[in-house]
């Protein structure tokens, strides 16, 4: 983006001689009103109420920052100028404004989960017992049994999602052309599930297996499906973004030798594509591995240690923060703590998957000579 | 592999293989994209199933249903009795989530596409794509101990000086679990979708566009007002509507903060005249629920299904029917979704 340089409206030909840079504030003017807005504000906030309430303080920064640079620009460049500044201005704002809460979240985390997370509570079953009928509820610490859940209920869930997402891409780009209606249905029906609310797919899950196995029909495999409903959009949608990226030339010349299409299609373009592939798979699950709302419905709830994902509930991470929390034990500080270790646990889960992608991204990247 | 077309006599058999392998992958392919139309048919006709009996029950003659969650002033007549509240609520927060959630995300991705310095550009939409990335549990805990605390003075204050907007009116909560933190928190879920999608829109408008206005000696705000806005106004609407699609469905943050009544209600900062969403209306009844009252859940589900698909498809339809660039951006914001 080439800077803006509107030449000055006006110049004062009568103190000195005229300069490019005449009715135009100094280069490095905003940070330098920036920081002086911010320490004035401080001062003031500190004489006035002997404390400094950081929030208070950015907010006010901000506000005053956008009044000093739109008066002075203003009264210095001209209006079309100050409001161009003033935009700036809010745009940064804004931008912090959303890092803001991945910060505070990611810290808050950390320092409440950092209290219970050790070897004990990885390696331990426990939780708060709740039991519907007697409302009474026991608390250990501990969250074995939701990792292995978690793993369990996701590892599933990728097992049936990227055969059947990975195919539809394939059919998608390979197969049809853009004006074939199933694929324009089919594209279109892909971009709708992504919307689907996570909670409405646990329901789903639950009524498909209510209506096959009985009333008492949560399961791990349950819950399973359910994420699939949500992952499977998420896998087609980045296998096609992968697959389109594959050069042509490569597909043809592999036609032009004689292999067959199915043959070009996974020793070829699927091989080309394969890191990107891996990567959005990798990006699918850790979006789908912090799901709460579906697990819950489909799996329930449980403090056993169950590793069968056939039959009876099944516990995961997120699901574990959600009932120590909202079901707490009598001892509510311990359910609680719970649930921050669950949640940080869960966090340090998705960040791991997240990295996983972007080293896969990197290092299995096509060659480019 | 090559050498089919050399010797016709040993190329027959191979090429009647190698046509069933073709045929088997492409039927393959094109059974796995034939599924997705089932699923998505199975989720609507399955939550049909187990929705139907309680949504066509007699809720008056049944004990489970009419006192389902104590209603506040007298037994539930109907099904739709009991649903319109909860749906005003989904709409309600989603809506306040998108007032406040979709002006920054807009300019969020206006700084990321026209106003951060080009190198790091492309790590700064990463960091927002971050906020996708934490967990949707995590948000709802933080909002309990980080949100609910923080907007209290914010609420004394508008209470006290904008009292008489009836928004505002009503005794203020003491433990902050209002709608308004709900509202805050879905805002900052819905940042990175709307985020993304604008962003991929802004970057597509047409530099020439953009070059002429400033070549005309437009600054940077009014080459964004003349080029990129008018470009990208449709695919901001969409963006919009997929960040309000978003938030309807979204569970544990309304579930954990707020502390709801099934009502219809306007106010946002009480904590006894929430209105109650549906999304958070079946996770916190569904385990202790019994089958009728199951029933009735799934079919609050079914709601919500009915409702975030239309938002949805409006969306879809918008950003491919009136947007500019159509097939090209098709692709694109896919990735984002």
């Amino acid at each position: 983006m080439s800077a803006p340089t509107a030449a000055p409206e006006t110049t004062d030909r009568t103190s000195g001689p005229a300069r490019l840079t005449s009715g135009r504030l100094p280069r490095f003017i905003e940070p330098i009103v920036l920081v002086a807005v911010a320490a004035a504000v401080a001062l003031v906030l500190f004489v006035v109420t002997q404390h400094l309430n950081i929030a208070v303080w950015l907010v006010l920064t901000a506000v005053f920052y956008l009044i000093a640079i739109g008066v002075g620009s203003s009264i210095v460049e001209n209006r079309r100028k100050a409001v161009d500044r003033v935009v700036r201005g809010i745009v940064t704002a804004f931008f912090v404004l959303a890092v803001a809460p991945l910060i505070s979240t990611l810290w808050t985390v950390v320092a409440q989960g950092i209290k219970v997370v050790n070897w004990t509570f990885i390696t331990s079953v426990g939780g708060s017992t709740f039991d519907p009928n007697t409302l009474a509820v026991v608390n250990t610490p501990g969250a074995l049994q939701s990792i292995v859940g978690t793993l369990i209920i996701t590892g599933i869930a990728t097992l049936i999602s990227v055969p059947i997402g990975i195919l539809t891409a394939v059919y998608l780009t390979e197969y049809s052309l853009p004006t074939n209606p199933l694929r324009r249905t089919i594209t279109f029906l892909v971009d709708v599930m992504t919307g689907i609310p996570s909670i409405v797919a646990g329901l789903f899950a639950f009524s498909l297996f209510a209506l096959i196995v009985g009333p008492k029909a949560f399961s791990g495999f349950s819950a399973s499906v359910a994420l699939c409903v949500l992952m499977i959009p998420i896998v087609v949608r980045s296998t096609e973004e992968m697959i389109r990226l594959v050069p042509s030339e490569l597909r043809e010349a592999s036609l032009a030798l004689g292999v067959p299409k199915s043959t070009t299609i996974m020793k070829v373009v699927l091989r080309t594509a394969a890191s990107g592939i891996v990567t959005g798979v990798v990006l699918a699950i850790a979006r789908v591995v912090g799901e709460t709302a579906p697990i819950f419905i489909a799996a329930s709830f449980t403090d056993n240690f169950n590793a069968n994902p056939f039959r009876d509930p099944m516990q995961t991470l997120a699901v574990q923060a959600y009932t120590a929390y909202s079901f707490p034990g009598k001892d509510i500080d311990a359910s609680q703590a719970q649930a921050w270790g669950a949640a940080l646990l869960l966090v340090i889960l998705v960040v791991i998957f997240n990295l996983i992608a972007r080293i896969v991204a990197k290092v299995f990247a096509p060659k480019v000579r | 592999m090559a050498d089919t077309a050399i010797r016709p006599p040993a190329a027959k058999p191979t090429k009647s293989t190698r046509r069933a392998s073709d045929r088997i992958f492409l039927g393959l392919s094109a059974g796995s994209a034939s599924l997705i139309m089932v699923i998505l048919a199975g989720v609507a006709i399955f939550l049909i199933i187990k929705g139907i009996p309680a949504m066509t029950a007699n809720w008056a003659a049944n004990p489970d249903l009419s006192s389902i969650q104590n209603p506040a002033h007298r037994p539930w007549g109907s099904f739709w009795e009991y649903v319109g509240p909860l749906l005003w609520g989904s709409i309600w927060s989603a809506l306040i989530a998108m007032v406040l959630g979709a002006p920054v995300a807009i300019g969020i991705a206006l700084f990321i596409s026209h106003y951060a310095p080009r190198r790091i550009a492309g790590f700064l939409g990463y960091i927002v794509d971050l906020l996708a990335a934490v967990p949707s549990i995590v948000f709802g805990l933080w909002g309990i101990i980080v949100i609910r605390p923080f907007l209290l003075p914010l609420s004394d204050f508008l209470n006290q000086y904008f009292g008489w907007i009836p928004l505002f009116s009503g005794p203020v909560s003491s433990t902050g679990s209002t709608m308004l933190a709900g509202g805050v928190v879905l805002a900052v879920m819905i940042l990175p979708i709307v985020t993304s999608i604008t962003r991929e829109i802004f970057l597509q408008t047409p530099r020439l566009h953009e070059e002429a206005a400033l070549a005309l000696g437009a600054t940077r705000w009014e080459m964004i007002r003349l080029s990129v806005f008018p470009y990208a106004r449709s695919g901001m609407v969409s963006a919009t509507l997929l960040g309000l699609g978003r938030a309807l469905g979204e569970t544990m943050a309304i579930a954990l903060i707020i502390s709801p009544s099934v009502l219809y209600s306007l106010l946002v900062l009480t904590d006894g005249y929430n209105s109650q969403t549906i999304a958070a209306n079946i996770a916190l009844n569904f385990p202790v629920a019994s089958d009728i009252q199951r029933s009735a859940l799934i079919g609050t589900g079914l709601m919500l299904f009915v409702v975030s698909l239309a938002v949805n498809i409006l969306a879809r339809y918008i950003i491919t029917a009136t947007g500019p660039g159509k097939k090209r951006r098709r692709r694109k914001e896919g990735k984002s979704a």
